[in-house]
């Protein structure tokens, strides 16, 4: 079969025939393996595949015997951290798979037949007869519909299609509610807030809102942050109840979306180091609070640099200037930090004067 | 006609003795028959052939991995709540007790904690996926260096390269679904690079989380993309893949007896049923030993997410790496104009460049077809220093890749090795653009030098390590012709033909239409193959042997197989063994 190949000239392109400098010298003749012509090296070939199935097998009973004999349970630290159970069924399965592949693989190569076939390929085009006879008959198609013929049938239409493609957008509508102004204000203003925390606020008879530790929700003295502290803070309704219910005044998913914009670090520097006017103005004693959400695309930013008040974002990088109204240093964010105007309240405690004065996180089209 | 009696027993009787009973087997499968039309199906198909080279194992793990995913992924399904409803854990794992947390987190950790095998299957799921791109990449890389892209196979290499970015998209949706830390803090990235579209960015995070972020709905959402559309749309692709490249065969090396016209190989029965299968299992069982033995994803390490913190050294999933790497390098760029906010910072680095890159890369056949104006088919692969420019293209856009991975890990860099993490910002800013194109040059050269190397062994032989010496002393070394299989192997391949315009005018003297375009068409052609090495003439060839035959006369007498080895123990063997190697 390999004789009669064509012996093919490639570069007939443009029709220059150029004789091929070498020609094909055709398929070089079937080499037998050793598992071909030694009937013992076919012999141990076929043990070796059967080894491998027999392997699996033990693989297998191997994984079940996993199974029972080992508990997840609490304890993922077994075994270099990766829990008993866990390498043991992984591995057993492991042989399993690999010795089923292997022996397969060998069979196929010691002594399934490894005669090279030849098969011709042929263009992947239709033949011109068939393209003719397919243009006809769509042209058939066309005239008898009367498409060309009745543009008033066509055009209604595509008229009717183009606005039933239109109903499946518009029934995606909703999917979520309009913006508003929601982007524009956090739960630092008390405008904001539901019914529930204006009559837990009414208890409270004080003014402004306290900035609490995340986490424990603990207002905060002054004196209680040292030069070179960095704190996480929260807005304190967020750790309130109800007094009625003992439910929490925010949870669960409201309670997210308001962290997502509320979060704040709170640092204490020497008021000397404070290079901005309005940062020293809405500053207590050379604590400086700003929002924790990074400007790009919405990280909490963390990562404090003690001596140069210096906060990195340790998604993307982008450094800010606490000591200089939460200017971009470095990195790609465009926007500087927004910064909460600080005071204490009639009990000393941290408080906010007022929200943000303008929108927190990442930057959007209204934004302005 | 004679007919062959030997399966007849010698009996008198009138039926052969070796009737085949009716047997279970053949019944099945004439019923099958009867409605299927399998017969013809199995005659053609059951005796394809497929070319063999390890190359073409790629795409494989690329569908073994794949299937892995499938299987694995429906054993999750079975217990995962993609429910962002918030409760106290319970479970097993004692550090997390009463922590509130997401259904979809506490799920999760039932998995990995309560379900036996529950953590190998998670393991086993997220790093399939992980092989399962990688497979794609460099299968696709494969394809192109080898222009395995070309005519018949351009939309092949279209839905290739789509199945590509669905399987990114699928991975994202994929490691968002935990709700750990880690994961929302890529949603919260996600936010941030939607909200940046230009005039309805702000509606479409709204629409897509449901109301402001997190919202309560993006897990429920991303967990039906994640296992029923993009699957979906995955496995009708990967079906028409697979199709077109059984319609079109394999494309396959040139060789002796491997031409345009044919296609040689094994069959797919029995040879690559039992190979791939078994390729199958290996795929399986090394994604098992990964799942076992490297730790993946361990949330429970992380935490359920909260917007309000993040770690140090947060990084996505390897795929998603040059994306953080456009991000991070991008400079800082806003616009405040007319009342609006255009955040070129955001947009430029994540909805415009990666789909410029995807677009050279998808584009880059139609380009390259377009400049040669070549419209035939190719089967045979083309080595990669015979297409320099498209070998140099694809090094540049590794490199350009490489780099955006290297600076999306910048902070790890700056920890690990002391850096300043400025400078590598910096310096990867200047990178990108300085890099890729010195790699490029050098790509090409190194291409064309090794198509020289390829001419000079065809014309002059290959070095056999023999130093003669000459009756004038001087010294050469002798060369001897390879093998004629080598030699038509590499001439095997089609001359580059630079496009050139006849005319900028017509034969009116007015300026022919297009010229600008077939200029730009003609450049190209040049740029990309005039420095090109084409293969040797017959002429050459000839000449060549000639003055070989000459040099041997003139080295007859010195010519025995010993010479300068009777000292030492490189003997030559016999006098007959040459040529000493078949290269």
């Amino acid at each position: 079969m390999t004789d009669n190949l064509p012996e093919t000239t490639h570069d007939d392109h443009a029709g220059v025939a150029m004789q091929e400098p070498i020609p094909d010298p055709g398929l070089p003749a079937h080499e037998w393996r050793p598992t071909d012509v030694d009937p013992k090296a076919e012999k141990r070939a076929e043990r070796q595949v059967a080894g491998l199935f027999v392997l699996a097998i033990v693989g297998a009973i191997g994984f079940i015997v996993s199974y029972i004999a080992f508990h997840v349970g609490d304890n993922p630290d077994t075994i270099g951290n990766l829990g008993a159970s866990n390498v043991a069924l992984g591995v057993c399965l492991a042989v399993t798979l690999l010795a089923m592949g292997a022996g397969m693989i060998q069979w196929a190569r010691k002594l399934m037949a490894d005669h090279e076939i030849v098969e011709m390929r042929h263009p992947a085009s239709s033949s011109q007869e068939d393209r003719e006879a397919a243009v006809s008959i769509l042209q058939t198609g066309l005239e008898e519909s009367g498409l060309g013929r009745r543009p008033l049938v066509r055009n209604t239409l595509l008229a009717a299609g183009g606005i039933l493609g239109l109903l499946p957008v518009i029934m995606l509508r909703d999917l979520g509610p309009l913006p508003g102004d929601k982007l524009d204000h956090t739960i630092w203003d008390l405008d904001t807030w539901n019914a529930e925390m204006k009559a837990w606020w009414a208890t409270q008879n004080r003014t402004l809102q306290r900035v609490v530790r995340d986490v424990v929700g603990t207002p905060i003295k002054v004196t209680d942050l040292e030069i070179g502290d960095l704190v996480n803070a929260e807005p304190e309704v967020l750790f309130q109840t109800n007094p009625d219910t003992q439910a929490p005044l925010v949870e669960g998913t409201d309670l997210l979306v308001d962290k997502s914009k509320a979060a704040v670090i709170l640092h204490r520097m020497l008021p000397s180091d404070i290079v901005s006017s309005q940062t020293l103005n809405w500053s207590v004693d050379g604590i400086v609070c700003y929002s924790k959400i990074c400007t790009h695309v919405g990280c909490p930013i963390s990562l404090n640099e003690r001596t140069t008040h210096h906060l990195l974002c340790p998604c993307h990088q982008s450094t800010f200037d606490l000591a200089d109204s939460g200017r971009v240093l470095f990195g790609p964010a465009a926007r500087a930090l927004p910064q909460l105007e600080l005071t204490v309240d009639e009990e000393g405690y941290l408080a906010a004067r007022r929200d943000f004065t303008q929108p927190v996180g990442p930057s959007f089209w209204e934004r302005g | 006609m004679s007919l062959d009696t030997s399966k007849i027993a010698d009996t008198n009787k009138d039926r052969p003795a070796t009737a085949k009973k009716p047997n279970r087997a053949g019944a099945v499968a004439g019923w099958a028959d009867d409605r299927l039309k399998l017969g013809t199906l199995t005659k053609v198909f059951a005796r394809k052939v497929f070319p063999d080279h390890w190359s073409f194992m790629l795409g494989e793990i690329a569908l073994w991995s794949f299937v892995v995913l499938l299987l694995t992924g429906t054993f999750l399904t079975l217990w995962f709540t993609p429910s962002m409803s918030e409760s106290a854990y319970e479970g097993s794992y004692t550090q997390l007790r009463g922590v509130p947390m997401s259904d979809a987190y506490a799920s999760t950790l039932h998995i990995s904690f309560d379900v036996r095998g529950g953590l190998l299957m998670r393991q086993m799921h997220h790093w399939s996926a992980m092989l399962f791109i990688a497979a794609m990449f460099v299968h696709m890389m494969r394809t192109f260096v080898t222009g395995a892209f070309r005519k018949p196979r351009e939309l092949n290499w279209v839905i290739g390269s789509v199945l590509l970015l669905l399987g990114i998209l699928e991975g994202f949706a994929g490691y968002s679904l935990p709700d750990d830390l880690l994961s929302g803090t890529g949603l919260r990235i996600a936010d941030g690079l939607v909200k940046a579209t230009p005039v309805v960015g702000t509606y479409m995070s709204f629409f897509l989380f449901g109301g402001e972020f997190p919202g309560d709905v993006i897990i429920p959402r991303l967990y039906i993309i994640h296992v029923l559309l993009i699957p979906g749309l995955l496995l009708a692709l990967i079906g028409a893949h697979m199709l077109l490249l059984v319609f079109h065969k394999h494309t396959q090396w040139a060789g002796p007896g491997r031409t345009e016209q044919n296609v040689v190989g094994y069959p797919m029965l029995p040879v690559y049923a039992a190979k791939a299968g078994g390729f199958f299992f290996m795929v399986f069982g090394v994604t098992a030993l990964m799942g076992a033995l490297l730790s993946i994803n361990p949330i429970w390490k992380y935490g359920p997410y909260d917007p309000s913190k993040v770690t140090a050294g947060s990084q996505p999933d390897w795929y998603m790496g040059i994306a953080e790497g456009l991000l991070r390098i991008m400079p800082n760029w806003e616009t405040h104009i007319w009342g609006i906010t255009i955040s070129w910072n955001v947009m430029i680095p994540g909805q415009i460049i990666p789909f410029v890159l995807f677009g050279m890369i998808i584009g880059w056949p139609f380009l390259e077809q377009w400049v040669t104006g070549d419209k035939r088919e190719h089967h045979l692969l083309q080595r990669p220093r015979n297409a320099p420019t498209r070998t140099a293209f694809l090094a540049a856009m590794v490199t350009v890749y490489g780099l955006l991975w290297a600076a999306g890990g910048n902070d790890i860099l700056a920890t690990h090795f002391h850096w300043s993490l400025n400078s590598i910002t910096y310096f990867m800013r200047v990178a990108i653009f300085v890099i890729p194109p010195i790699v490029f040059y050098v790509t090409r050269r190194w291409c064309i030098g090794l198509q020289r190397q390829d001419n000079d062994r065809l014309l002059h032989g290959y070095e056999t390590g023999i130093i003669m010496r000459s009756a004038e002393g001087g010294y050469t070394e002798r060369h001897l012709p390879i093998s004629e299989a080598s030699a038509y192997t590499l001439t095997a391949r089609n001359r580059d033909e630079i496009h050139q315009i006849e005319s900028d005018v017509d034969e009116n003297g007015v300026a022919a239409p297009d010229t600008r375009v077939a200029r730009i068409r003609a450049k190209l052609s040049r740029g990309m193959f005039a420095d090109n090495v084409q293969k040797p003439t017959a002429e050459e060839l000839e000449e060549a042997r000639h003055h070989a035959e000459h040099e041997h006369e003139l080295e007859t007498g010195l010519d025995h197989p010993a010479a300068g080895h009777e000292f030492d123990d490189h003997q030559l063997r016999d006098a007959g063994d040459v040529p000493l190697r078949q290269h």
